[in-house]
């Protein structure tokens, strides 16, 4: 076991190299550059600040270089924020954004698995049916739809929150995005959970533990719910990928200063180095979970340990 | 004195889309204390679902009436935490197979221990104890081992060990075996059949032996009762079962067995015909189809089970044998 997750962790550097290569080419194919949306420059400015920032070099060159720097754990000046370099530009949001995905993540997973097993105890009555409708609700609604709906609503219209910002610390303003951002995720994993718990109650061993005498939530912590969650370990790495997409809409919205907007903009402006800045952080995140991921299948089934 | 075990006119029916299946179909009898009963029937006779019923396992969609009381409760309509009190302690089951009905993400030490540390209040430190003891009478090597390994990392024979260590922790009243070797060698079958006989003399405990197999029961049972399409047809002390069966449904099962000294048929004789599908209502003899006796009151009158406790039979001809 120890063996095999040195082998994925070997195995994790490849993966994310080629990640950083093709954002680097498709970056540079996109047509433009960095410079072009200030007014047009004379032209031996423009060389200058292209000699600068190493622009003027032939392009296997400015990969190496990158490469270099990052080895080094630079990932090197902003193209528009003149004055940052993105180490920290993403220093300073970093934290925001990484507080608001945990947060939604655990309401998405704790929420999500206690509804999933409430359905599933109660399979095809009405509570089932409400919590799986309203499962489906949660996931076909966009973020962009939701997050203000609820702001509308306990903002506008109750007055319970407020609809935006972010002031450290502060419960009242994390609620609507994290709640808004978990939801998807949330439905899914409730619907996991169900399907799930709903093939292991049918199980043998389910069988032995009643006959045991064994008390009612006993059995549901001890023998039903580890083996009923391996679905949901499955969709870890997809639930925070979408978490991350969606909080680049969320934090937009409700003026959140993490760096999901560093990805929007910085495509748009070509900000070569920040947009490959936060891909890295973002893969990174996604291929340590993975790994993550499969210690947890070995907790949640130990035949998978050989 | 209280039977450990009174099932009286018990009825299991499942509801289907297409119908009910009446899978018990009005069944009686008592097992006394101490005493080991085989319960032999074909498969789908409804041996299992008896005792389901007992154990409060039926599935969703069974409805059982009836009674089925255990030293005098009424476990029928018992409440879950009611029930819980009693199963697991007093009233344990041995499963049919080893392979599947342990949990694979626990460790055998806990889900021995679980039992004593449920039914008796110790702690873990003593019931894992008291469970490696068992596990040792159970004739299972390296007891402390086996209770830090978890379930696939055991053979069948070694988990069915563990299963009837489980089954007789906190000193039961009545173990169900339901047919505790059909999954397992036959080497290995030998040595289950004779720890069972070695702890229902150490425990005292009554027996309720399931099995689709005469030879299986033939050592072990005082009494047997075969069933046949959701109803008892006959019931007799082994002994006498063997030498005088009534029942031509008996009788045929018996042919079927293979003796153990004769050389061994290269396939086993078995019965003609198919027994009847569940669900189908009979107002006949079920077994009148496959019958070489039947006559026209086999398949216009249904034979209800008489005589006294330990001689019934449910048979207009029964063989006799004087
Ligand atoms: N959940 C269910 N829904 C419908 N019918 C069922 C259900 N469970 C059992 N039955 C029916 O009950 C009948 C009796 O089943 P039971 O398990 O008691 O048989 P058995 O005598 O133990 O046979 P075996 O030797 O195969 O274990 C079967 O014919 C089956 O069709
Ligand atoms: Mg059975």
């Amino acid at each position: 076991m120890i063996r095999y997750f040195f082998t994925r962790l070997a195995s994790a550097i490849p993966a994310l190299l080629i990640i950083v290569t093709a954002t680097f080419f498709l970056m540079r194919a996109a047509p433009g550059g960095p410079f072009d949306q200030e007014q047009t420059l004379p032209p031996e400015i423009m060389a200058n600040l292209q000699r600068a920032y190493g622009l003027d070099q032939p392009i296997w060159t400015q990969y190496g270089r990158y490469l270099k720097s990052l080895l080094h754990g630079d990932f090197g000046p902003s193209f528009k924020y003149k004055d940052f370099t993105v180490t920290e530009l993403i220093g300073q949001g970093f934290p925001v954004s990484l507080q608001l995905g945990v947060m939604a993540m655990a309401l998405a997973l704790i929420a999500g698995i206690l509804l999933g097993t409430f359905a599933a105890l109660h399979r095809n009555s009405m509570a089932d049916y409400a919590t799986m409708s309203l499962a489906m609700v949660g996931i076909a609604i966009p973020v962009f739809v939701v997050l203000p709906f609820l702001g509308i609503l306990f903002g506008v219209y109750l007055h319970w929150l407020p609809v935006a910002g972010w002031e450290s610390g502060s419960i009242r303003h994390r609620a609507l995005p994290v709640i808004a951002l978990a939801l998807p995720p949330l439905a899914y994993i409730a619907r996991l959970t169900r399907a799930g718990m709903l093939e292991v109650l049918r199980s043998d061993f389910i069988r032995t533990a009643f006959a045991k005498g064994l008390p009612l939530r006993t059995l549901m912590w001890r023998h039903a719910l580890r083996p009923a969650l391996t679905p949901v370990a499955g969709y870890l790495v997809p639930a925070v990928a979408s978490i991350m997409t969606g909080s680049l809409v969320v934090e937009s919205i409700a003026g959140i200063p993490g760096i999901g907007r560093y990805l929007v903009q910085g495509a748009l402006n070509r900000d070569y180095t920040l947009v490959l800045g936060m891909v890295v952080v973002y893969s990174t995140l996604l291929i340590g979970l993975g790994l993550l991921v499969d210690l947890l299948y070995a907790w949640l089934d130990p035949r998978v340990r050989h | 004195m209280t039977p450990t075990l009174n099932v009286q006119d018990l009825r299991i029916a499942f509801s289907h889309r297409a119908g009910n299946i009446e899978a018990v179909d009005g069944v009686s009898f008592q097992i006394g204390p101490a005493e080991c009963v085989g319960i032999v029937g074909e498969s789908g006779s409804g041996k299992t679902q008896i005792f389901m019923a007992a154990m409060g396992l039926l599935a969703g969609n069974a409805r059982a009436t009836g009674s089925v009381r255990f030293e005098g409760a009424e476990l029928l309509a018992a409440h879950p935490t009611a029930l819980n009190r009693i199963r697991g302690s007093k009233l344990t089951m041995i499963p049919q197979d080893p392979m599947t009905c342990l949990t694979p993400h626990l460790k055998i030490g806990v889900q021995l221990a679980e039992v004593m540390v449920t039914h008796r209040g110790t702690t873990w430190r003593d019931a894992r104890s008291y469970a490696a003891r068992m596990l040792e009478r159970v004739h299972v090597a390296e007891p402390r081992r086996r209770l830090n390994q978890y379930p696939h990392e055991l053979s069948g024979g070694l988990r069915q060990r563990v299963m009837i260590a489980m089954s007789v922790l906190c000193e039961p009243s009545l173990v169900i075996a339901d047919e505790p070797t059909t999954a397992l060698d036959v080497t290995v079958q030998a040595q289950v059949m004779e720890l069972l006989r070695a702890l229902r003399g150490e425990f005292g405990m009554a027996l309720a032996l399931i099995s689709h197999d005469l030879a299986v029961v033939a050592g072990l049972a005082d009494r047997i009762l075969v069933m046949y399409a959701g109803r008892i047809v006959e019931v007799a002390a082994a002994a006498e079962l063997f030498r005088r069966p009534r029942h031509p449904y008996t009788a045929e099962l018996l042919k079927c067995m293979p003796t153990i000294a004769g050389p061994r048929a290269v396939r086993l004789p078995t019965l003609a015909g198919q027994p009847p599908r569940p669900g189908e209502v009979l107002q006949a003899c079920a077994f009148a189809p496959r019958c070489s006796r039947a006559a026209d009151r086999c398949r216009m009158e249904r034979p209800e089970l008489v005589g006294p406790a330990d001689a019934q039979v449910a048979c207009h001809f029964p063989l006799s044998h004087d």
